[in-house]
């Protein structure tokens, strides 16, 4: 585990300015560093799917910096964001949000292919490799909604690693799975963690999934409760 | 390599809904294809109309009267006098143009221009007992030719046969059988002044203007100055001139040396000429409207892709596309409706015309039957085109910057 910080929350805040403005977070520092594997747990509404979006620039807090390898992304164009995203973050959410026209491979390779630093061949190769790596390689030509959960599951981690990001967000990945999947997703991601040193942070809530990671981050009416290291 | 991977998604969003696209593309199909027909139709009735109308005449005919009335010579002399003359009796001119010889004998040296001096009158001309009014035209057969399509209107007899016979005439079949003349016979012309001469039908023409059918005779100058009484008179020069569009140029020119009035072909048919930007104004507003009713469909089945597709969108953004990126993938979109559109409207625009080429209609009056007057010039295809994807972009454009402006942690929020 290297000492630079791969994310820093200062000062954090996120208000929704509708009718009545709702505080989703609030006051957030959090500092996490480089190949660490965090859980994010919190009673449903404690503003932990809301501090993952803060984290992976997707929404933008009201106050507060955030700073994503070093980098204060406040006051980024939105264009700047998104090119932050497509080469530092990759996401997965508790549903798959694969694009149901493409092949899986193709859905594998469409951030690289956005990307572009990669040949066509390469792209092909390493998207295939992705696949072999989470034991779907055969599945490559069929389209998502021929595939299990699980299934497609995986494939939404091949995407979310397709630019070989050094941060991982997950948004309840295993919500959505039976127990053996759920098992077979959260291996995946603590081996991202311990084996390619990626940095990985999962909002979960399940208990299971929490406890293997060795930080928990627990949050309770938009703040932090609790942030432990086992 | 990233145009690909727009092109490749709006390809797929279009695929996934496949019968809204090919309706919508048979919309901008129609649209292009209706134009190129009705384009072809309009400018190639205008081409033929206009063409008839500069063969038919002069393009130019000088006439022995003057746009405005000589002032009287007090006026000249003191132009800043409080003068008022009233009930003046106006001077009498000697009608005719001119010096008319040395006019038309200056205007023939001219390359690729053609005139002649020509006598207008009116005369009866009478048969068994049967009287009919005419116009008469004295003038020179062999440059008739090249003024007028007379010779090509020729049932009988011809200009020329003029020349040979002694006093001869040649009148419209339209006359002749209200006169029961017919060729060879000898009719008698009686002048206004009362000079009565027998002259010979030698020529029967038919235009399918009934005026000139039933009304006109034509005649050898030189009989015409003698029957009318005018001798060495011509009132009329008549010019071909070799680009027709600067007829109104040279008749301005010709008006301002010489003083008479001079009428070029635009001038007499100014009215029709106006009607052909009516009518083209009458085929742009209804093809604009089947564009505006494509563009509908266009605008319809993007803005329902980007209401489907809202939670790829998102996804799409979280993974790094840019609004920008997101906002090609549906205009492309558009973009290839219009396109796939604009290619069957031309093939539907080609059958059009091949079919409206094989139909051939009756002019009534006109015993031939003639095919319809067509332009095929790319210009149709075009501007045709050009409608198909202005409208077709125009139409993508609003839904697709609505796709780049979702947010997507609104919907991923939301489904989650």
């Amino acid at each position: 585990m290297s000492d630079a910080p791969i994310v820093e929350l200062k000062g954090v805040t996120r208000i929704l300015q509708e009718a009545v403005p709702v505080t989703l977070v609030r006051d957030i520092d959090l500092t996490i560093h480089r190949g660490e594997f965090v859980s994010v747990t919190g009673p449903s509404g404690s503003g932990k799917s809301s501090l993952l979006y803060l984290l992976g620039l997707l929404d933008l807090p009201t106050h507060g910096h955030v700073l994503i390898d070093g980098e204060d992304t406040a006051g980024f164009s939105l264009n700047h964001l998104a090119d932050i995203r497509l080469q530092k973050l990759g996401f997965v959410f508790q549903f798959h949000f694969l694009l149901p026209e493409f092949t899986v491979l193709h859905n594998v390779t469409l951030p690289m292919l956005r990307l572009g630093r990669l040949g066509e061949k390469e792209i092909h190769e390493r998207g295939m490799a992705l696949l072999a790596d989470f034991e779907i390689a055969d599945q490559a030509s069929k389209r998502p909604d021929q595939l299990s959960g699980g299934q497609r599951q995986r494939v939404a981690v091949a995407r979310a690693l397709a630019n070989d990001p050094p941060l991982v967000l997950a948004d309840e990945p295993t919500g959505n799975l039976d127990m053996r999947n759920s098992e077979i997703v959260q291996g995946i991601f603590a081996r991202l963690a311990a084996e390619q040193g990626r940095t990985v942070i999962a909002v979960t809530h399940d208990k299971d999934f929490a406890d293997s990671a060795p930080r928990n981050i627990h949050l309770v009416d938009g703040r932090i409760d609790s942030d432990v290291r086992r | 390599m990233f145009w690909r991977v727009s092109i490749g998604i709006a390809a797929a969003q279009l695929a996934h809904r496949r019968r809204q696209t090919i309706v919508s593309t048979l919309g901008v199909a129609l649209g292009v294809g209706f134009f190129v027909a009705t384009s072809a139709l309009m400018s190639g009735s205008e081409q033929d109309m206009v063409q008839r109308l500069v063969d038919n005449a002069p393009h130019i005919t000088v006439k022995d009267e003057f746009r405005t009335a000589a002032p009287q010579p007090v006026f000249t002399v003191y132009p800043q006098g409080a003068v008022s003359l009233s009930n003046t009796k106006p001077r009498e001119y000697l009608r005719g143009v001119k010096n008319h010889g040395a006019k038309v004998e200056e205007l023939s040296r001219q390359t690729g221009v053609i005139a002649a001096a020509a006598l207008t009158g009116t005369a009866i001309v009478r048969y068994a007992a049967k009287d009919v009014s005419a116009g008469i035209t004295g003038i020179d057969p062999e440059k008739e030719r090249f003024l007028t399509t007379i010779e090509e209107d020729m049932r009988q007899g011809s200009l020329m046969r003029l020349r040979t016979a002694s006093q001869g005439i040649v009148i419209g079949e339209g006359m002749a059988l209200r006169l029961g003349l017919g060729m060879d016979d000898l009719a008698t012309v009686v002048s206004p002044t009362g000079l009565v001469r027998r002259m010979k039908v030698v020529g029967l023409f038919r235009t399918g203007n009934l005026l000139l059918d039933e009304g006109q005779v034509y005649m050898l100058l030189k009989d015409a100055q003698v029957l009318l009484d005018k001798p060495f008179v011509a009132n009329r020069i008549r010019i071909k001139i070799a680009d027709p569009d600067m007829a109104e140029d040279v008749a301005a020119d010709l008006e301002s040396r010489w003083g008479y009035r001079t009428e070029s072909w635009q001038e007499v048919n100014r009215d029709f000429l106006g009607l052909f930007v009516v009518r083209n104004i009458i085929t742009y507003s209804i093809v604009g409207a089947i564009m505006a009713v494509a563009a509908f469909g266009i605008f319809n089945i993007i803005s329902t892709v980007v209401m489907e597709k809202r939670r790829d969108i998102a996804i799409l953004m979280s993974m790094g596309f840019r609004g920008g990126d997101i906002q090609w993938v549906f205009l492309v979109q558009g973009v290839f409706v219009g396109m796939i559109g604009m290619i069957m409207g031309w093939m539907l625009g080609l059958v059009l015309l091949q079919m409206l080429g094989t139909v051939e209609i009756t002019v009534p009056g006109l015993m031939d039957k003639q095919k319809l007057p067509l332009e095929r010039g790319f210009f149709q295809f075009g501007v045709g085109g050009l409608f198909a994807l202005v409208s077709a972009v125009a139409a993508a454009w609003i839904p697709a910057r609505k796709a780049s402006q979702v947010r997507p942690v609104d919907i991923i929020r939301g489904a989650t």
